[in-house]
């Protein structure tokens, strides 16, 4: 039997605007099929991103969908979790979003281990604004404002959320996309802030500048600079140079989630305030 | 029948307000003059149920509120200067989305860090313009204690009447002043809440015309699952690039304020009656502004007040009556002269209008009124 995404869809909005070949349907589809496997009601998800291709992705939900500023959608997410701590709060955003304009932000809702799950789609590139460079785009590699060759150190956006203090932290690239489901229910399902990234691809403003203009071509490059945790860990880091480590990378259980302590506070103030 | 009298700030009074309003989330980010009204939310709030958060910074504050706001809670920031520039953009955003909410900013000497513990009032035109885009604004400025506490449950009640961000402009000098005043009780106070909608949820259009031209808003969570988004859309929410679609949601949103003046417009008047001279002056210089009307009258002076507490939308129809009846019209403001260009605009040549301007941080005393008004008189 085929899977039946339309649960979770606004059918009505399809087509969609992402180009042939881009990445983003198979992050789409992992989140679908990780709320269907939770069998998460969708009157009780609020659904939010910042600006970008990723970010489009709220329009086509059938939820409570917030479609925000470039950057900011933790922000706004961070408030909708607050008035409603015990509903569901998950954001998508692209690399740019979520690590560039948006690193602020992300850093410290992993300090706060607030209960948001946050999905990046990072495909390497600014993909709405025609292909600038990222945060994560890799060495050596075209950009439109990188036209000989991308100069800056990148993020390992994964390192970046575990220091900073988010307690469920993944990575997978789509080309396996059970694996990507399995991390993405299991992030949603963790009580604390959450990352996937889900390493993706832009075949028309990545591929084309960079000679992977084919996107399974693009899939196998994409699939080849992943590397399993457990491989990884025998591996000296020169070989891990450029590359990024896939799997399950961090958990942690112990730390208090944001909105529990701060419902504490509540319970002690109203107390006192009651005396 | 009202409390006794109690010692207040400015900004203690915003923080009393808004809870008594039924503000129940805060995001903030501290700066000086406003702190205090972070300081005093984040120990009120829970004492109610409601939730407090210091953010990173200005942009996620309001990013918070209008997050939470979406959500169901009545929502505030409170800002200076700096994080009132940084908030602009997410400020467009509650516009365009349409989500209650309000933001305080305690103005203080700019550009830039300027004077960080000076007054000033000369946030006035970026209230008004500071995000981009057109779009309709709603902003109030009090001048007196009980008046602070008044408008900020105002400002409570006419975002979420109107489904629009209202902006709340208090001075350092009236924020950081300490006076006695005597507060409502909660049942005297008047509290409106945003209209709900009555259909199923394959009818309802969060952004469709209504008689008011403000659509019925549900909250997250009650079953409707609506899209918000800061693109032009259409009346279900979703985005539209179509001309027509665009242009008459624009339209809209800009009724919701043109078509409700009378409602929204607020001012006193003091003396206009016979008056020959007239003084334009609100927040803390409408204090001043008082005292100089008061002294000036009873050197026999024929001089009046006119104090708008509404400074956006800015009450056009009564400025121009104005200006019609008087040959000279003052406006000292603690600026290079902001509001003024608004009373020259609706004064169109029928009166004079000077402005009395000072940017150093320092106030505008009645006294420097009086003199300015008598060196052209
Ligand atoms: C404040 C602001 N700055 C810049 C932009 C322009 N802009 C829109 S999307 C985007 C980057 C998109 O890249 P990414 O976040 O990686 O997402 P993708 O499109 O690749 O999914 C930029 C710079 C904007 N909308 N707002």
């Amino acid at each position: 039997m085929t899977f039946n995404y339309d649960e979770y869809v606004r059918t009505e909005t399809i087509p969609h605007m992402w180009c042939p070949g881009c990445g983003i349907g198979i992050v789409m589809k992992s989140i679908i099929r990780a709320f269907t496997a939770l069998k998460w009601d969708k009157n009780d998800i609020a659904f939010v991103s910042g600006i970008g291709c990723t970010s489009r992705m709220p329009g086509y939900m059938d939820m409570n969908t917030l479609h925000t500023t470039h950057g900011r959608a933790l922000a706004f997410a961070t408030g909708i979790k607050l008035a409603h701590p015990e509903k569901h709060v998950v954001v998508v955003g692209g690399d740019g979003d979520a690590t560039a304009i948006g690193g602020n932000h992300l850093i410290h809702a992993a300090r706060r281990n607030i209960d948001i799950t946050l999905i990046i789609n990072d495909n390497a590139i600014y993909g709405m604004t025609g292909g600038q460079y990222s945060p994560t785009t890799p060495p050596h590699m075209i950009a439109s404002t990188a036209p000989y060759g991308m100069v800056e150190p990148n993020f390992d956006i994964a390192k970046l959320v575990m220091g900073a203090g988010a307690t469920y932290v993944a990575r997978e690239t789509i080309s396996k996309g059970i694996m990507l489901e399995k991390y993405i229910k299991t992030g949603l399902a963790h009580k604390g802030f959450s990352v996937i990234v889900a390493e993706s691809t832009c075949p028309i403003q990545f591929g084309r500048r960079n000679r992977l203009a084919d996107p399974v071509e693009l899939m196998h490059w994409l699939k080849n600079r992943g590397v399993p945790k457990t491989k990884a860990a025998g591996m000296a880091p020169e070989e891990l140079q450029d590359r990024f480590v896939t799997g399950e990378l961090f958990r942690d259980d112990s730390r208090p989630e944001f909105t529990e302590v701060y419902q504490q506070v509540i319970d002690a103030a109203m107390k006192k305030e009651n005396k | 029948m009202s409390k006794r009298m109690e010692l207040y700030s400015g900004n203690e009074l915003v923080a009393e307000a808004a809870i008594a309003a039924g503000c129940r989330f805060f995001g903030g980010y501290p700066i000086t003059p406003s702190s205090e009204i972070a300081e005093r939310m984040s120990k009120f709030l829970p004492q109610v149920g409601g939730r407090f958060i210091q953010m990173e910074d200005e942009i996620a504050s309001m990013g918070a509120i209008i997050g939470a706001s979406l959500a169901g809670e009545k929502s505030m920031t409170a800002t200076s200067g700096p994080g009132f520039s940084l908030k602009q953009e997410n400020l467009g955003f509650a516009m365009i989305a349409e989500v209650p909410c309000v933001i305080v900013n305690v103005m203080r000497g700019g550009p830039s860090t300027g004077l960080p513990t000076a007054p000033s009032q000369s946030d006035v035109m970026q209230a008004r313009w500071g995000t981009h885009g057109d779009h309709p604004v709603i902003a109030l400025a009090p001048s007196y204690m009980r008046e602070i506490f008044d408008e900020t449950v105002r400002a409570f009640n006419l975002a979420e009447k109107y489904r629009m961000p209202v902006i709340l402009l208090l001075d350092e000098v009236i924020a950081h002043l300490h006076e006695g005043v005597a507060l409502p009780e909660s049942d005297e106070i008047e509290i409106v809440n945003r209209k709900k909608p009555t259909v199923s949820r394959e009818e309802y259009e969060p952004y469709a015309d209504t008689k008011d031209h403000v659509p019925p808003m549900a909250n997250f969570f009650e079953g409707y699952r609506y899209h918000v988004t800061g693109l032009s859309h259409n009346p279900k929410g979703l985005p539209s690039t179509d001309f027509e679609v665009v242009h008459a949601i624009q339209v809209r949103r800009q009724k919701k304020i043109t078509e409700h003046l009378d409602d929204i417009l607020k001012w006193e008047e003091r003396s206009m009656e016979d008056a020959e001279i007239a003084i334009i002056a609100y927040g803390s210089i409408g204090r001043s502004a008082t005292d100089a009307v008061e002294h000036l009258r009873a050197e026999g002076v024929k001089i009046g007040l006119f104090r708008p507490l509404t400074l956006w939308p800015f009450p056009e129809k009564r400025v121009a009556e104005i200006a019609r009846q008087v040959k000279r019209i003052f406006v000292p403001e603690m600026n290079l002269g902001q509001l003024v260009l608004e009373v020259e605009r609706m004064a169109k040549g029928d009166a004079e209008v000077i402005g009395i301007n000072q940017v150093g941080g320092v106030m505008i005393r009645p006294r420097e009124i009086v003199s300015r008004v008598k060196e052209v008189a």
